[in-house]
């Protein structure tokens, strides 16, 4: 086990604690760039997902893990930051202005939520999110002369700097995951500042927030904006992988897999963002390798048990059918969700945490190290 | 003039059917200080109990409504053990989260095991029709209607009259001291869970000829019962009902005058509002904390 001596308040908020950091992430940044050449075309477009959706982890991660806001509503500024997208893109505007743009004004609309979500807390903000996100795919769906409407919007290839970058090429990966990079950079340089302190202070506590001396409201709002603008940039992206866009892409569906992300990954460090979108967007190829190999899997297992080929097949058709039923997905997402809220409450970062803890202190590990408090009075009626 | 009254009619009655969904909010949040993202999908699953019941296995319709309330209420009590209870006393957030899987999870499970077709259920008053000079009430609404009006009657009474509402109110109000008053909290919270899947059968099946019974249909009316339980503050039974009633209303009404894709916004645009000038609600107790 390592021990950090700290000596002065650089060494504290450092953000490479040691060296082992840099060389781990150094390592991982290496695996990732050398990735589009070992990994197949299918795998690279799920990777592309992931970077896209660790991204809006990330910036869920800084309004509900940080400032303690929940939000069931980023699923709308994805979709404003795709639309802004595919609007400007119409009047030929270059990458590296639309993509700034939509940031900004996503940001803006960002704001402009957080103002009304001052007054609310808890289940209130939640249902208001859902409110927002409902009445912007509305908008979506019926301002036609500028989103096209039901109809959906074509978004054309990316040009950048002259040349053309495809959907499904390296160069898009790249720019993808030089995003997720600066954006979860910029995330920890901003937990860092004052202002995440505040952010993590309001989420402790409100009220110890603001005795001492923290603009509640105007922390609130930053981090709205923060978070919706992050959203908003992976929004473009997010558009440009699709190539496609339409209202009902961005619904509630997905606002909740966004809040599974972090759920699932880990509420309470950027690890989380990213672990979860990796579950989460691989579930996919998971349950079509489920789907395509389990049935014979199993079938194979019967017959080596003494089931015989007969009732091996049968089983192997019953296998099938269970796989390939409506649905499945949302079931095993359902069972997803309440598994890890109930056995795995800080996610799968907080299980790496526990399983390093547990040989750092062996023989002496503890599992009440990690124990959440458990109140039952309840003060969200009188907050 | 006639139009406005046969407007507000479908928009009460529609708005009954959102104000059954609130109370299994109210009911819930009442007791335990939870919201049940998971209500919508329980009113969908009673409603394929008792189509089970009364469209498969041909039983009669009060019988297989019984059946399917008796049975609904067993499986609340199930789905509290098993989802709610460990993590009673966490951040609301986890519980929300646990519900909204719970959610997740019975309606993939439901559209698995009963298909995704709309099913309908033959009711004693899905034909026919109440005429009051040229104003023309369909039974089935009307029954909504009535229905609402009962429960919500009744269990208002339970609330305040009985020894085990009471238990109720205060094992919300403070959980740790209405447990060392010795009521059996756990008990109640599961008592609470049947009753609220109880109610969200009543509202399945009462629906069933209105608007039939699909795998989504918990999804999209529970969404609508939302700003019902908000508007009458969450926490009260009457305001649940009266909510209910101002967003049918306010939806039916915004369906009829004004332009298309109105309708479906109206009842969040108005939540909206009311979150923001009066976020207790119509009803609601608010007190803020004092340090």
């Amino acid at each position: 086990m390592r021990f950090l001596f700290k000596t002065d308040y650089e060494d504290d908020i450092r953000l490479f604690p040691h060296s082992g950091y840099i060389y781990s992430y150094g390592l991982l940044l290496a695996v990732l760039l050398l990735a589009p050449y070992v990994l197949s075309s299918y795998l690279m477009s799920q990777v592309v997902f992931v970077c896209i959706y660790a991204t809006v982890g990330v910036g869920l991660l800084i309004l509900t893990g940080f400032t303690g806001q929940a939000s069931l509503g980023h699923a709308a500024f994805l979709a404003i930051g795709a639309y802004t997208a595919a609007y400007l893109q119409q009047f030929n505007v270059p990458f590296p202005v639309y993509f700034l743009a939509a940031g900004l004004l996503t940001g803006a609309v960002g704001a402009l939520v957080g103002f009304p979500a001052l007054r609310l807390q808890g289940i209130y903000l939640v249902i208001a999110t859902i409110s927002f996100a409902f009445i912007v795919e509305e908008i979506l769906a019926r301002w036609e002369s500028v989103t096209h409407g039901n109809e959906g919007m074509r978004v054309k290839t990316m040009q950048l700097l002259g040349t053309t970058v495809s959907r499904d090429g390296p160069t898009f990966y790249y720019l993808c995951l030089a995003v997720l990079v600066l954006t979860i950079v910029g995330t920890l340089n901003l937990l860092r500042s004052p202002t995440g302190r505040a952010f993590v202070a309001i989420r402790d506590s409100e009220t110890a927030a603001r005795s001492m001396g923290i603009n509640v409201a105007l922390y609130k709002v930053k981090s709205f904006a923060i978070s919706a603008a992050i959203t908003g940039f992976a929004g473009v992206l997010f558009a440009h992988k699709l190539s496609f866009i339409s209202p009902e892409m961005f619904t509630l569906q997905l606002s909740i897999e966004f809040i599974i992300v972090i759920l699932i990954g880990g509420t309470f460090s950027l690890h989380g963002a990213v672990l979860g979108a990796i579950f989460l967007v691989m579930i996919d190829p998971f349950l079509t390798y489920l789907k395509d190999d389990m049935p014979g899997v199993i079938a194979g297992v019967a017959a080596t048990l003494g089931a015989g080929t007969e009732r091996a097949g049968h089983i192997q058709d019953a296998v099938a059918a269970f796989a390939s039923a409506n649905g499945l997905k949302g079931a095993i997402y359902g069972i997803i969700i309440v598994v890890f809220v109930l056995f795995e409450p800080l996610g799968l970062y907080g299980r790496w945490l526990k399983i390093k803890l547990f040989f750092q202190l062996f023989p002496l590990y503890k599992r009440a190290t990690f124990k959440r408090q458990k109140i039952y009075v309840k003060s969200e009626r009188n907050r | 003039m006639l139009d406005f009254v046969q407007q507000l009619v479908s928009g009460i009655a529609l708005g009954c059917v959102y104000g059954l969904i609130a109370l299994g909010f109210v009911l819930v949040y009442k007791a335990t200080e939870v919201v049940n993202f998971a209500q919508g999908d329980l009113m969908m699953l009673g409603g394929f109990f008792a189509f089970t019941f009364i469209g498969m296995l041909g039983l009669n319709y009060w019988v297989g409504f019984a059946g399917a309330v008796i049975c609904m209420a067993l499986f609340g009590m199930l789905a509290e053990r098993l989802v709610v209870r460990p993590i009673l006393g966490y951040p609301q957030f986890s519980i929300i989260m646990a519900t909204i899987g719970l959610g997740y999870f019975l309606r993939s499970v439901s559209g698995m095991i009963w298909g995704t077709d709309d099913f309908k259920i033959e009711t004693p008053f899905s034909q026919g029709v109440l005429r009051i000079g040229s104003l023309v009430l369909a039974y089935d609404k009307l029954s909504v209607i009535a229905a609402t009006i009962i429960l919500c009657a009744l269990l208002y009474l339970f609330f305040n009259r009985t020894t085990l509402g009471t238990a109720m109110r205060a094992s919300s109000e403070n959980m740790l001291a209405a447990y060392y008053m010795g009521i059996p909290v756990k008990r109640v919270v599961s008592i609470v869970w049947a009753i609220s899947a109880a109610v969200a059968t009543c509202a399945g099946v009462l629906l069933a000829p209105i608007t039939f019974i699909h795998s989504n249909v918990g999804l999209v009316l529970g969404l609508k019962a939302f700003p019902a339980a908000v508007l009458g503050g969450f926490g009260s039974i009457p305001g649940a009902v009266v909510g209910g009633v101002l967003i049918g209303v306010i939806e039916s009404m915004a369906g009829f005058y004004l332009p298309q894709g109105w309708k479906d916004v109206a009842p969040y645009i108005v939540l909206l509002a009311v979150l923001l000038l009066k976020p207790e609600g119509l009803f609601g107790l608010h007190v803020r904390k004092k340090v």
